[in-house]
């Protein structure tokens, strides 16, 4: 089939361009999309539907395209469910019909339509139900199977997705005459403008008419209008870009296909997805035309009127020889008398109104219906039917069908508010105030005409800005004449194509009761589809109003909500795929512990070093037991950098302290660390760590990796909202500072010579030193029960630091250890992590039972001892019977009681192989444990299948070591 | 969703951390008010004091005023100042 000449302003017959539909070569031009192209080339059939198979055509020219969805691209890059009418052509571009085996000429679930009498609305609900065995087995399958129309390649995508913010004054939300004289207004007036098109071209409903706006074409007047928002530096047009959701305070969301017409989009993004941030929005989105259900409307080559115009005006394609119009209003005289105006034969033109007049030279039927169309894979005939019961045939393969308009209304219900029903127009239109800040102007507010867009777009944006009205061009302002016609009596008229759900659906549903809207659309799945129902929803409803005896306006309208149309994950992750997913961060020393052999674990957004395995270790654990005993008889280093660490300064310093920590503070003198716990206003423990005064009013706290945010908001809390009065400053230094905790009997040894000055301090004592001429804090503190120092230096001198520890204990036997090892060292002392402070527990559970008792108030000592609190005591436990094997996590249960949750008694929270002892050890939290201590339990962990009998003992495994912390 | 922080000008909610309702800022100072002050909140289908943190901005703790149905942001002051 050839373009029409003089016809087709968007395609450029000049050039050619090869692509591939089921692996067939058709050639297209430039401005095609892939619907029109197809259409070009005579193609009719381009999707079977999704239950019945049957065979689908196209019905739109937009993105509410319910039928012709494709798979474009191949490889990893296949892209399924692609809607042809939006799809530009490029050169190369392959696509592939969906939902049909073995062809699309000859599927074999088209079976599916011969059985459509079982395969009512509801069929799944009634005829899954039993046996129940048989749901996993085999229902689930066989749905599952059936279910889905075009397939995800199941590869990576490789494409590549940006995400971007803008903000402007004025957003406006589709370029047709409203949108564009809205923009103009603004734009002229000096506001940032952003004009969003979903179209790769501006003049929205103007490029599929014949109509003139001032004088000239409305093509030519649009790209006027255009060339002048472009000479604006004020104004961004953005095309090819959908506003897919409206949001609180004024954000919209936004996909950009930025190179989905692209044969290789190199550099270049395939989608943005952009966050709009606008002052105000103007909704200026047009119409969608609707269709008019009648018996077998689903053949392809019925068509939408308004699509027939766009396919003749915009790309110079009619979709067949003999073209028929059928319509209830108005509007659908345009299409034939457009189709005369070409030279296409008009074989009937059927209008449902009996008093119609339309003035034009072909064959006219008023009080007329079509009652069945006919034609194998495509329309070739039509049964009409008239008012006095008569029946005559009609050669027709084009349908074009107008049932009226609805506007596009969309985004306006996003954010909750319900469409509101207007009888004048037979439509909804959206409620007022649904979005705070959205107005809608032209046919997305029900005024159709021409000149009513013109003047509403511009009106609204000139009482936004208090501008003068700018001068108005003449148009067209045909008021809108419509009788409401939804379907025709008889079987199987379609309603929701994507879904495949008839008229008859909706009445099944009206006689099992699912009456109301909400009902309706999930018993039949109408709307439900990838379109939302652009379609389907308002003859349905109407069709629900009918049998109901209700009026549309009480039956009401379900509401849509985002996407507008769908978004790809792809496009919402943007870059943050992979190690972009979240943030990574490593300590100063990083770079020196990767040299070093480190092997890593992720605690939070941090990549600690977990073990540093000598060349001839081939287990983790070997790795542990050696960094182990290297500490407990040697030296080692470890880099702590990542424990919170929070200054708080100012007169009132110690009085915030005091209050947010359960430990009291008051006597902690200068150049001295107290180990210090904070509760939780529920009088649970939030999490510990060390306070140390290094100055009259200057405290250092230091937290678990994991609180460090948790507890700096907190105490920002305190001094905010609870003690405004109090005279404190409270500074973040986590990322100031790196710190290395040196632990052994060689510990100071290790230090010796390294600082200038001496290594003399008492346990838990504190001093500034300095390292090479660079302020330093070496603390006095062990986490292994070692004689032990912490050192910390400013981060940029970490690594250097680091490296030069890590040789110093190397000369004395020594090395680094890792995570690992930190925490079997201190499992064997009965040191706490959040794996013990887990949200549950008090500070008797955690042994630590009169802290606090002295002191006035601090946050949770209230609390802290209401009845019914805590329990689980913190015990230490290691196996007793033949299974030496204990597991973290796992169950206690008493020797004589069932392994059942209601027996449970407790549950192991950390263990480790501790090489001192030989064999392993646990912490664990017991019912009582600290009367328990001596007894045997079960330990079973029903995961990993183990039990163990086991001894509760005291937590703390090892008492004396050979170079003590506190010696 | 967007607020309008006092110190730093009107800015997205992903840059604020959210708390509870603004009663936590009424800390009892005897014992029997705690059970409440801990546990009891009103669920309002309105409009409802919050306490927002500017944790990625200038981490100051807000005092947001919200309609939680419509989520339109009537008031922001800083909770200091509101303590105070």
């Amino acid at each position: 089939m050839t373009r029409l000449a003089r016809y087709g302003h968007g395609v450029d017959t000049g050039v050619s361009i090869p692509f591939t539909f089921d692996g067939k070569p058709y050639c297209g031009h430039p401005g095609d999309t892939l619907a029109s192209a197809l259409q070009a080339n005579g193609v009719r059939v381009m999707g079977r539907s999704f239950k019945y198979h049957r065979p689908r055509g196209v019905l739109s020219a937009d993105s509410t395209e319910p039928n012709a969805l494709m798979e474009i691209g191949t490889g990893a890059e296949r892209l399924p469910n692609t809607r042809a009418t939006t799809q530009e052509l490029f050169e190369g571009l392959s696509a592939r019909s969906q939902n049909r085996w073995p062809s699309l000429g000859w599927d074999v679930m088209a079976l599916n339509d011969m059985l459509s009498p079982f395969f009512g609305a509801g069929f799944y609900y009634k005829t899954f139900m039993w046996p129940a065995s048989f749901w996993e087995k085999l229902y689930e399958p066989l749905i599952r199977r059936a279910a889905g129309l075009g397939r995800l390649s199941g590869l990576p995508d490789p494409a590549r997705y940006d995400k971007a913010t803008a903000h402007c004054d004025l957003l406006v939300i589709g370029a047709g005459p409203a949108g564009l004289m809205a923009a103009l207004t603004a734009g002229r007036a000096g506001k940032r403008v952003i004009l969003a098109e979903e179209e790769p071209l501006v003049g929205g409903r103007l490029n599929g008419e014949a109509i003139e706006i001032g004088g000239h074409s409305g093509l030519d007047w649009a790209s006027g209008i255009r060339d002048e928002l472009q000479s604006l530096p004020n104004v961004t047009l953005m095309l090819r870009t959908t506003v897919t959701g409206a949001y609180d305070g004024g954000t919209y969301g936004a996909l950009q296909r930025v190179a989905d017409h692209v044969p290789n989009p190199a550099e270049a993004p395939r989608q943005t997805f952009w966050n709009i941030v606008a002052r105000h929005a103007l909704l200026t989105s047009g119409a969608h035309e609707r269709m008019i259900a009648f018996a077998n409307n689903d053949r392809p080559g019925v068509m939408l009127g308004s699509a027939v115009r766009t396919y003749l005006h915009r790309f110079g394609v009619v979709p067949g020889q003999r073209v028929a119009v059928f319509t209830n209003n108005n509007d659908g005289w345009r299409t034939a008398r457009d189709l005369l105006d070409a030279g296409v034969t008009v074989t009937a033109l059927i209008d449902t109104r009996a008093d119609a007049v339309p003035d034009l030279d072909c064959p006219v039927m008023t009080g007329a219906q079509v009652v069945n169309t006919a034609g194998r894979l495509g329309l070739e005939r039509l049964t009409v039917a008239h008012s006095d019961g008569s029946r005559t045939q009609v050669n027709a393969n084009v349908l074009a069908v107008s049932g009226g308009w609805n506007p596009a209304l969309h985004l306006g219900s996003h954010m909750g508010a319900r469409p509101v029903w207007r009888d004048d127009i037979a439509a909804f239109v959206p409620a007022g105030d649904g979005v705070p800040g959205l107005r809608a102007a032209g046919a997305a507010h029900g005024d159709f005409s021409t000149h009513a867009a013109l003047q509403n777009g511009a009106q609204l944006a000139a009482d936004l800005f208090g501008q003068d009205l700018p001068d108005i061009p003449q148009a067209e302002d045909a008021p809108t004449t419509i009788t409401p016609f939804w379907h025709v009596a008889g079987k199987r008229a379609w309603l929701d194509f994507q879904n495949d759900v008839t008229v008859k659906d909706v009445q099944l549903a009206h006689r099992e009761n699912f009456r109301s809207v909400e009902h309706m659309k999930r018993y039949t799945t109408l709307g439900m589809a990838t379109d939302q129902g652009k379609h389907a929803n308002v003859p349905a409803l109407a069709i629900m109003a009918e049998l109901t005896g209700q009026s549309i306006s009480d039956t009401g309208t379900t509401i849509y909500r985002p996407p507008y149309t769908p978004v790809q994950i792809g496009a919402l992750a943007g870059r943050q795929k992979g190690a972009h997913f979240a943030p990574e961060r490593r300590s100063p020393a990083h770079a020196v512990a990767l040299k070093a052999g480190a092997k890593w674990v992720d605690a939070g957004l941090w990549k600690r070093a977990s073990l540093f395995p000598a060349r001839d270790e081939k287990y983790w654990r070997q790795t542990c037991d050696r960094e182990v005993l290297m500490v407990r008889n040697n030296v080692g280093v470890c880099d702590v950098s990542t424990l919170g660490k929070i200054e708080v300064l100012g007169p009132d310093a110690l009085t915030l302290l005091d209050r947010v920590y359960a430990t009291g503070l008051a006597t902690l003198a200068q150049n001295r660390v107290r180990y210090a716990l904070m509760l939780r206003e529920d009088g649970l423990v939030m999490d510990d760590g060390t306070v140390t005064r290094l100055g009259q009013a200057h405290y250092l706290l230091s937290t678990t990796t994991g609180a460090a945010g948790q507890v700096l908001s907190h105490l920002e809390f305190c001094a905010q909202c609870l003690w405004p009065e109090l005279d404190v400053q409270i500074a973040a230094v986590s990322d100031q500072w790196a710190q290395f905790a040196i632990a052994g009997p060689k510990a100071r040894t290790a230090l010796e010579g390294l600082l200038d000055g001496a290594v003399d301090l008492p346990f838990m004592g504190y001093a500034p030193v300095r390292i090479g001429g660079v302020d330093a804090r070496l603390f006095r503190i062990s986490y292994s029960g070692e004689l032990g120092y912490e050192l910390a230096v400013p981060a940029r001198f970490g690594a250097a630091l680091f490296a030069t520890l890590i040789k110093r204990v190397a000369s004395l036997g020594g090395g680094a250890y890792g995570l690992e090892a930190l925490n079997v060292l201190r499992i064997e002392k009965g040191f706490l992590t959040h794996a013990e402070i887990d949200g549950r527990v008090t500070l008797d559970d955690l042994g630590f039972g009169r802290m606090g008792a002295a002191k006035e108030d601090f946050i949770g000592q209230e609390m802290a001892h209401r009845p019914g609190l805590g329990g689980l005591q913190l015990v230490g436990v290691k196996p007793a019977g033949v299974v030496r094997q204990l597991t973290g996590g796992a169950l206690l249960f008493d020797l004589e009681d069932a392994p059942v949750r209601e027996n449970m008694r407790g549950h192991t929270t950390s263990v480790a192989f501790s090489p001192v002892l030989g064999h392993m050890i646990g912490l664990a939290l017991l019912q009582d444990g600290r009367a328990r201590i001596g007894e045997q339990l079960r330990m079973v962990d029903h995961v990993r299948d183990v039990t163990t009998i086991c001894e509760v003992v005291s937590p703390v495994f090892i008492e004396q070591t050979g170079g003590q912390g506190n010696g | 969703m967007r607020i309008d922080c006092p110190n730093c000008g009107m800015r997205d909610s992903g840059e604020f951390t959210y708390l509870g309702a603004a009663s936590l800022m009424n800390r009892p100072t005897g014992g029997a008010g705690f059970h409440a002050y801990v546990n009891l909140r009103d669920n309002p289908a309105g409009e409802h004091a919050e306490l927002w943190q500017h944790s990625a901005g200038c981490r100051a703790w807000l005092r947001v005023v919200r309609n939680v149905s419509s989520h339109r942001v009537l008031a922001v002051e800083l909770a200091r100042e509101v303590a105070r």
